[in-house]
């Protein structure tokens, strides 16, 4: 995995709660066997109309998205299934990070594990972002710092370890082969 | 100290506690597998030439991509969808080459990954299980820590059978009184969701307790369990009891003999200490349940069934919602139009969730114009209910009666709803699109969904018993 130290884009905004993984990335496109390409079906049933053409409403398929890293929406985003194919296909599609007030477990830790950051922000930060898509956004994962450009500063939480792997590029298999000494004496020791 | 069940459980599996630095390194003690999230962790022990570490604490079968008629299963006809094809045909490949036990498309064990696991005994009280699938939770039941996880992890548990975590919160979720004729568990839990909402247990893991969960089935436990999930939780876990062990006693693959007698033992320790405290809690009177059903376009969004959709001004989210349902704040949810009905899922495809179906369904027929598929959760509850006669049931009603897998539940290998169209399903979601582009979704119980396939609308299950 590449080291991942700062992003800095103009942000997209989604203005919607509760976004599931199915949005993200519908059941019928997880047939695939491999990783690759899934950005095509991002937030597929949104962005295209029923015959196939882009949907001009949706955000993804207007001018000012475009080469756009940083995904802002409303709370509880990434809820719902476990499915590692809604970061992959986030990646694949050019995002590096995603700013809500709340995001989902599962879906968290599978972006940590991709390069993609999940960045939670207080409801008054969540507030201006939602209401101002477009805006340059830098995120510093070195002192977990996300500035505005109104030049405000918040700090976001990001669990340890997957941070230090994210900004030296570690893979954290890598980590846990080398407690495998460690696991085969649990697995001697244990008495059932 | 006094401990929760999780804690008891999680302690038992920390190879390597946390630290500020650091997850835990926590071992699993079983790893299901199925088609459609394995492949990539495969692939990712095939470029480092690393081994499946523990084949033996290893299964897996076939259940998201697969077809449900029958002349696809066992007869020579192909899956329709190429990709699922050749998914189906990978796992066969992954599981032969790392030594992996797997129940192909035509094994008599083969099913749901969340319903054959407890059917066989494998899942058992203070276990860790995981699966690349959200609906692990369901496991939790038997007072296992059951979670859902990437396929990134999944390639952790193969090459180590470990996974690194941070401990969750703990939330105890109380449930007293009975439940009233009609109610079920599907009920229960949905009742549950409203209340703590979609997000309400992100970072938590519940402990179901009190007198109205100790009173029921294991079938009902893991309907409860199951849907977790749905409220944020990646595990919800429930102390083994009497029930739990009458269930497990007769499975194949549960322990036998003294140790059998070992292991009850050990899983009698299995529950919340008096004083045992928890991060959260809520309490729930289950005597003033009702039916449940949803009306939007997440588990959250539920009413009681004889109750109306919402009304909210001003909720741009909201209204997105209702628009994509087709409905309006204020109209009554019974009577509203029904054009598919589908019992079945991980959540309500087990042998009860299929008797109480049929009670319903039993010398009735299924309204003219709506279709009724009813896909059991394994091949076993299958063969159990063409013996105990609900099949024919089933079928004199006029419902497809088809092979187990997960099937329109997520629309996967082709059994979908039409755009549009309203389906009143046994599933875990009501997601836009999530059983088949533009399907419009309502999740209700076995028992309300049959009495609204005879209706042909949205029917009060209490009318038919």
């Amino acid at each position: 995995m590449q080291p991942l130290q700062r992003v800095r884009s103009k942000s997209v905004v989604i203005d919607s709660t509760n976004v599931d993984t199915d949005q993200i990335i519908p059941a019928r496109f997880l047939t695939t066997t491999t990783k690759e390409g899934l950005g095509q079906q991002l937030f597929c049933d949104w962005r295209y109309l029923p015959d196939g053409k882009p949907n001009p409403d949706f955000i993804l398929n207007k001018p000012e998205a475009a080469g756009c890293q940083i995904l802002v929406a409303g709370r509880n985003f990434g809820c719902g299934s476990s499915r590692e194919h809604a970061p992959w296909a986030l990646v694949d599609y050019g995002f590096r990070a995603v700013i809500s007030t709340e995001i989902a477990d599962i879906f968290k830790s599978n972006a940590l594990k991709n390069g993609l950051l999940p960045i939670t922000v207080d409801e008054s930060t969540a507030q201006w972002l939602l209401t101002h898509p477009g805006a340059d956004i830098d995120i510093d994962l070195t002192s977990t710092r996300l500035t505005l450009p109104t030049g405000v500063a918040v700090t976001f939480p990001i669990e340890a370890f997957a941070r230090h792997c994210l900004l030296n590029g570690i893979d954290e298999l890598g980590y846990l082969r080398s407690k495998l000494d460690t696991i085969e004496r649990y697995e001697a020791a244990r008495p059932w | 100290m006094a401990a929760t069940l999780f804690d008891k459980v999680w302690t038992a599996h920390e190879v390597v506690p946390e630290t500020a630095d650091t997850p835990a390194v926590l071992y699993i003690d079983l790893h299901l597998i199925h088609e459609v999230t394995s492949p990539q962790a495969f692939s990712v022990l095939r470029s480092q030439n690393l081994p499946v570490r523990r084949p033996d604490r290893t299964l897996a079968t076939m259940d998201h991509s697969t077809p449900t008629l029958t002349e696809q299963v066992f007869g020579n006809v192909p899956i329709k969808v190429d990709a699922a094809a050749k998914q189906v045909r990978q796992l066969e490949i992954n599981a032969a080459e790392f030594g992996i036990e797997l129940f192909d498309m035509k094994d008599g064990r083969r099913g749901i990954v969340h319903v054959i696991s407890p059917e066989l005994g494998c899942t058992q009280p203070g276990m860790t299980i995981v699966c690349g699938d959200s609906h692990t939770s369901t496991h939790g039941a038997f007072g296992a820590l059951a979670f859902g996880m990437g396929s990134t992890e999944v390639g952790h548990v193969f090459a180590t059978q470990c996974l690194l975590q941070r401990k969750p919160k703990t939330f105890a979720i109380n449930v007293e009184g009975a439940l009233r004729p009609g109610v079920t568990a599907k009920d229960l839990i949905l009742a549950i969701i409203g209340k703590i909402g979609v997000s309400g247990g992100t970072g938590y893991v519940f402990e179901y307790r009190g007198s109205t969960i100790r009173g029921l089935s294991m079938d009902e436990r893991m309907t409860i369990c199951n849907m977790s999930i749905e409220a944020g939780a990646r595990a919800g876990m429930i102390a083994p009891d009497d029930i739990t062990f009458e269930y497990l006693e007769s499975k194949p693959r549960a322990p036998k003999g003294a140790d059998w007698d070992t292991a009850v033992a050990r899983w009698r320790t299995l529950v919340s200490d008096p004083g045992a405290v928890f991060d959260a809690s809520v309490d729930i009177d289950a005597t003033a349940l009702e039916p449940m059903i949803t009306y939007g376009t997440n588990p959250g969004m539920v009413v009681p069934l004889s109750g109306a959709v919402p009304q909210k001004s001003g909720d741009a989210v909201y209204d997105k919602a209702l628009a994509y349902m087709g409905f309006h704040g204020g109209e009554a949810m019974l009577g509203k139009p029904v054009d598919v009905v589908f019992i079945g899922s991980c959540t309500n495809g087990r042998l009860e969730d299929l008797q109480a179906a049929a009670r319903v369904l039993k010398g009735r027929k299924v309204a003219a114009g709506v279709r009724l598929l009813i896909v059991p959760g394994s091949q076993q509850i299958k063969h159990d209910a063409e013996t105990l006669g609900l099949a024919q049931i089933f079928k004199d009603a006029g419902a497809d009666w088809r092979e187990s897998g997960c099937s329109m539940c997520l629309g996967m290998n082709g059994d979908t709803v039409a755009p549009g169209q309203y389906s009143i399903s046994t599933s875990n979601r009501n997601f836009e699109g999530r059983q088949g582009v533009g399907a419009r979704t309502l999740l209700v119980s076995p028992m309300t969904a049959a009495a609204s396939a005879v209706r042909g609308k949205i029917a009060d299950p209490r009318e038919y018993l």
